[in-house]
């Protein structure tokens, strides 16, 4: 295992808005092909560490490697090697499914002859290509969830990053959600990063987990050495309570209840 | 990696490597654009409620002034004065609220998939400015149908034509993207609603497009000579009509639209990416 390259490598990464320190000295080591979930409850950094990774946000000291390229310095490479989901609905409801991959695929310069074939392979591995003429706002949100998938995965990127996929989904669409996530790293080999607040998709899905909270990185291990660590017959809630010295539910503002809710109503 | 290289390359080979970075570019552009089209093929319903305000400015507002004898306007009779500065208020009217669809994406998340793609800032913004320039285009046709049944001396000539569309497109994207960098600095739709409005109206208003800049006040003509507006309408009022004439001259409009909007370009590239911190 330790032969398997970094594909993402955070140095002292901080992000303060004015006093608030929403992401404090966070230094993190993703192997290529690795599902690595960051957990913690709303408010504790997550996103914002994301959208640092994601080019969306300059951080305001540290730095970050993605694919081999730094987030300061290299922006537009590391866009390049990125895809992106984020919690917010970035399908285009007016748009067709098929028309939605077409912006993708020539956004992210897919040559010419491939751009029909690639979007095609990404309907089938998202099981839509039935759905795909038909407008997204008459899709199902566990349909949407995958289409958004498709569309940040068709240039098939090093790196995909996806913040809280399945907030909102009933079970049946959350698993299969899971299971297309799986599927893809296991395909492609697609280096995953997610974020959660549910200590279930953690589980089920991830091989490292990276405990948040309060802006630090408190742990990292696989979710079983998290719990024994914690004693037998543990679960991740306990090992979060037991680090933390809070539960998930607690903590997240005004705003990120807003988000998360319009985020439920786009997908639910 | 193909970063560290040495830069020895071949001059056909770096050709090469421009041309289909042009391209790629102008790929970007397109998908941006193309993007925007589709949304209103889906939903042409937007563009024919969009008419009905020229069609009310003409009809009502142009038919009474048009009774004003006091109004010098060089002439032709008044309605055949305002109908480019119509034209150019409905185009302006339809670019000017861009921004909140900027905003709106943006709470969706749907700037976010833009944001974190390899296309350059700038392409995003001229995708954007092209879709409002074809939705400026679409508004511009029915303009000059409505001018036609109302007698309205139209030209239909292929240079003047030409001319018009070249204006439409540049003062579209112009305002567009405009409203593209205040939606930037203002970041919610409440607060830009608001704003939106106190800017059109003195876009409107402080400019030559339902009155002539002659009898102005001196303070209010050198505002009006500083907005993009009054060259796109000067422009027009020259091409638009049969022996119409314009004041700057069309070559000076159309330069001071382009140099106006390129550097507003610059401006939005740099802001867009504030709205998705």
């Amino acid at each position: 295992m330790d032969a398997v390259p970094f594909v993402i490598e955070t140095r002292h990464l901080s992000k303060h808005f004015g006093d608030f320190v929403a992401v404090d000295d966070v230094s993190l080591s993703v192997r290529a092909g690795e599902i690595f979930g960051l957990i913690g409850p709303n408010g504790a950094g997550k996103s914002t560490l994301v959208k640092m990774l994601t080019t969306l946000l300059p951080p305001t000291s540290g730095t970050a490697l993605v694919a081999g390229f730094d987030i300061r310095r290299e922006p537009a490479q590391v866009r390049r090697k990125i895809g992106y989901v984020p919690q917010l609905l970035s399908a285009d409801g007016t748009l067709t499914g098929y028309e939605n991959l077409l912006l993708s695929a020539r956004l992210y310069l897919l040559a010419r002859r491939e751009r029909q074939a690639r979007i095609a392979a990404a309907l089938e591995m998202m099981d839509l290509t039935e759905a795909a003429d038909r407008q997204v706002q008459a899709y199902s949100g566990g349909m949407i969830r995958r289409l958004e998938i498709a569309q940040s995965m068709i240039h098939e990127p090093a790196v995909l990053f996806m913040d809280e996929p399945t907030v909102g989904l009933d079970p049946v669409a959350r698993d299969a959600v899971w299971k297309h996530v799986k599927e893809l790293r296991d395909r492609l080999g697609t280096t995953i990063l997610i974020t959660t607040h549910m200590m279930e998709e953690a589980d089920a899905l991830c091989d490292r987990i990276g405990l948040q909270h309060g802006g630090r990185l408190q742990d990292v291990g696989t979710p079983q050495e998290l719990k024994d660590r914690v004693g037998p017959g543990a679960t991740l809630d306990d090992v979060f309570a037991h680090i933390t010295g809070a539960t998930i539910d607690s903590g997240g503002s005004y705003h990120d209840t807003q988000r998360t809710r319009r985020s439920i109503r786009a997908h639910g | 990696m193909t970063r560290s290289e040495p830069v020895a390359v071949s001059a056909p080979m770096a050709e090469r490597a421009a041309s289909s970075g042009i391209a790629d570019y102008l790929l970007q552009v397109f998908a941006v654009a193309d993007t925007e089209i589709r949304k209103l093929r889906h939903d042409p319903g937007e563009l024919l409620t969009r008419a009905l305000q020229p069609a009310i400015w003409l009809l009502l507002f142009g038919e009474v002034m048009a009774q004003v004898r006091g109004l010098n306007v060089g002439g032709g009779n008044y309605l055949d004065f305002i109908a480019p500065g119509i034209l150019a208020q409905s185009v302006l009217f339809a670019a000017i609220f861009y921004g909140i669809a900027a905003i709106w994406e943006r709470d969706l998340g749907v700037l976010h998939r833009y944001m974190v793609s390899p296309a350059p800032r700038t392409a995003l913004v001229f995708g954007k400015a092209l879709s409002s320039a074809v939705r400026g285009l679409v508004q511009a046709s029915i303009v000059y149908a409505l001018a036609t049944l109302l007698g309205i001396h139209v030209t239909f000539g292929p240079l003047h034509v030409i001319g018009v569309v070249a204006l439409i497109a540049v003062g579209s994207g112009l305002f567009s993207t405009f409203s593209l960098i205040i939606a930037c600095l203002v970041k919610t739709r409440e607060r830009f609603m608001g704003i939106g409005q106190v800017l059109t109206m003195p876009i409107f208003f402080a400019s030559n497009a339902i009155y002539p800049i002659d009898i102005m006040p001196a303070w209010l003509r050198t505002i009006s000579s500083l907005n993009p507006l009054t060259y796109e309408v000067d422009g027009l009022r020259a091409l638009m009509l049969a022996g119409g004439t314009s004041k700057y001259g069309v070559a000076f409009d159309l330069a001071v639209l382009a140099a106006v909007f390129l550097a507003l370009v610059g401006i939005a590239a740099r802001l867009y990416p504030r709205l998705t911190e």
